[in-house]
């Protein structure tokens, strides 16, 4: 079936006019209409402009207009409800956006057209990208395609259901403390969080600005590796963009990593890592010896609090980006008698109770007297968890974790419980606030009910091309990518 | 463990977000919680320790100062839950 193959594999087809990008393009779409009344990974997904872009693939095909620079010509492309594309709705899994309709492209979705993709349809995700299992939705909750009674995990688990459900080939997520690489490991895909700076973020609905990451979910690590080396480089719409040269990190790829240092952090086998984790971590370690890499034990001491870390310098961002949200420019508006009142009447209606509960935490951690005790304190401690990574990684090549402490959650298991939720994120967090490179890919699954089980790797700064490398070598060596969800 | 106490309602007020009185006690009790939980941020020596804003230290990030193309007028008006001659239509703030 066309809609399960890589990205790697379609364009070969299509290369080869074996298959046409309107054939791929209509398994996509059938998939969809089997499969996602049961998963709602989309929130909504316009058929016929999908199928219209899949036509002039064919056309540019038919010419000869794939190669080099139109690396994914009639490959069906899914997007997270949070990124501008233009003529199409965004809502972040939000009311308050009512019925907005992007006027812009985003740069990441900008490079991907230009690159040749079918960028279609709408993913689910937790409100503004604030959860770990998409039921901060306001459209209700995404179901894992593994078990439908489980979380898909989140913030972007439409993204990564829809990649595990094969409804597409690929998809984009974002990732600011783990919404990318959470979800994927609990989804049983590929889940790639670049380094911070790395992918424009114009076009992107700002939750934490200096956290927020875009990134694919794939099928396989090559896939991520190819939507990267698409959409890397440096904006001038984005000041946070960075201006350092995009590799072809497909070429990074060798399947060797004999020599590598690989660091396993004393610090993350921690209580609460469930054993079923453990035991796929600990085979995964043993595989990365055989294949020649050398295991080295790191300390990162600031683990620890990381998680509080997050929670006020997510929550503080969040309060200033989301106060644009006020019911003037755009979105739904509830009427009141003077300005104050319709911004408050507008937001309450507008916005759950996860994002009311962020943005008043992140307004408090800001407000007069507060702002030392926690805004501040929270960016020293930054400073200390970044430093550990730098430190570690004058001895290790890239590290390596379980992705999250559990297999996917019940529906509802958490929900009423945010600290908890919070916890959840432990190991996926300190990457953000350290700036660095991570990615997520399958390593096992739990045995009853079989779940996917998910391993991550970190790497340098800009350092995506070894931590691919290393991510690669593993997969092609392990059987676990290749399962696919019974639906 | 003292968590620290948090005026709800106040804070939702600087936030301008209007609150049930049934949301305000659910979320003080949880905002409660977690401020107990990030309490432990206090066990730290950060005594010297630079804050971070950005992991990636930019600095005086400019671009050329160019006219180019931006948003028409209209498609900035287009989502707009009131406007009229050009303009987003408000509620009176001056008598």
């Amino acid at each position: 079936m066309l809609n399960q193959l890589t990205i790697s594999a379609l364009t070969v087809k299509l290369a080869r006019r074996e298959v046409s990008a309107r054939e791929a393009t209509q398994a996509c779409l059938d998939q969809i209409q089997r499969v996602d009344g049961k998963i709602h990974a989309f929130l909504s997904h316009d058929a016929a402009d999908a199928l219209a872009q899949a036509d002039a693939a064919d056309q540019l095909l038919a010419q000869g207009g794939n190669g080099a620079s139109r690396p994914l010509l009639g490959v069906p492309i899914a997007v997270k409800d949070v990124l501008a594309v233009k003529g199409q709705p965004l809502n972040c899994g939000s009311k308050i956006l009512g019925k907005f309709v992007s006027p812009y492209d985003a740069t990441a979705i900008e490079k991907l057209k230009a690159a040749g993709a079918i960028v279609f349809g709408r993913l689910n995700m937790d409100e503004f990208a604030m959860g770990s299992s998409t039921e901060n939705s306001a459209f209700g909750t995404t179901k894992n395609p593994w078990d439908i009674t489980r979380i898909p995990g989140g913030s972007s688990g439409g993204s990564a259901a829809a990649v595990a459900a094969d409804e597409c080939i690929a998809s984009l997520g974002t990732d600011t403390g783990g919404s990318i690489r959470q979800p994927a490991a609990l989804c049983g895909c590929v889940g790639l969080k670049p380094t911070y700076g790395r992918i424009s973020r114009y076009g992107l609905v700002a939750f934490a600005s200096s956290l927020d990451q875009i990134g694919p979910f794939t099928k396989d690590v090559r896939d991520a590796a190819t939507l990267l080396g698409v959409m890397s480089g440096h904006d001038l719409r984005d000041s946070t963009s960075v201006p350092v040269p995009v590799p072809d990190y497909t070429k990074a790829l060798t399947g060797d990593i004999k020599g590598l240092k690989l660091g396993l952090p004393k610090e993350y086998l921690i209580g609460g890592l469930d054993p079923e984790v453990k035991a796929a971590v600990d085979a995964a370690v043993k595989k990365f010896t055989e294949l020649g890499a050398e295991i080295v034990e790191i300390s990162l001491p600031h683990t620890d609090y990381a998680v509080a870390t997050y929670y006020i310098i997510a929550t503080a961002e969040a309060s200033a980006n989301l106060a644009r949200f006020d019911g003037i420019r755009y979105g739904a508006r509830v009427d009141g008698n003077d300005p104050i009142e319709l911004y408050s009447k507008t937001r309450g209606a507008g916005f759950g109770a996860e994002v009311k509960r962020r943005i008043i935490l992140g307004t408090y951690v800001l407000s007069s007297g507060y702002y030392d005790a926690y805004y501040l304190r929270a960016q020293k401690v930054r400073t200390l968890i970044r430093n550990d990574f730098l430190k570690a990684f004058e001895k290790v090549d890239a590290i390596v974790t379980p992705t999250s402490p559990t297999a996917a959650f019940k529906l509802g298991e958490k929900s009423d419980d945010p600290l908890q939720m919070y916890l959840s994120d432990i190991f996926t967090i300190s990457c953000n606030l350290a700036g660095i490179c991570g990615v997520s890919v399958p390593c096992g699954f739990t045995q009853n009910p079989k779940l996917p089980v998910g391993l991550q790797l970190l790497g340098k700064p800009f350092g995506e091309e070894t931590m691919l490398r290393v991510a690669h070598a593993y997969e092609q060596n392990t059987p676990w990518h290749k399962e696919k969800a019974a639906l | 463990m003292a968590s620290a106490e948090i005026d709800v309602k106040y804070v939702a007020h600087l936030a301008r977000i209007a609150l049930t009185p049934d949301e305000e006690k659910k979320i003080g009790s949880q905002l409660g919680h977690i401020l107990g939980y990030i309490e432990k941020l206090r066990e730290l020596d950060v005594t010297n320790v630079e804050p971070t804003a950005h992991a990636m230290p930019l600095v005086n990030v400019t671009r050329a100062d160019e006219i180019r193309p931006s948003l028409p007028p209209a498609d900035a008006l287009r989502n707009a839950p009131r406007q009229a001659n050009g303009l987003f239509i408000v509620p009176k703030i001056v008598e």
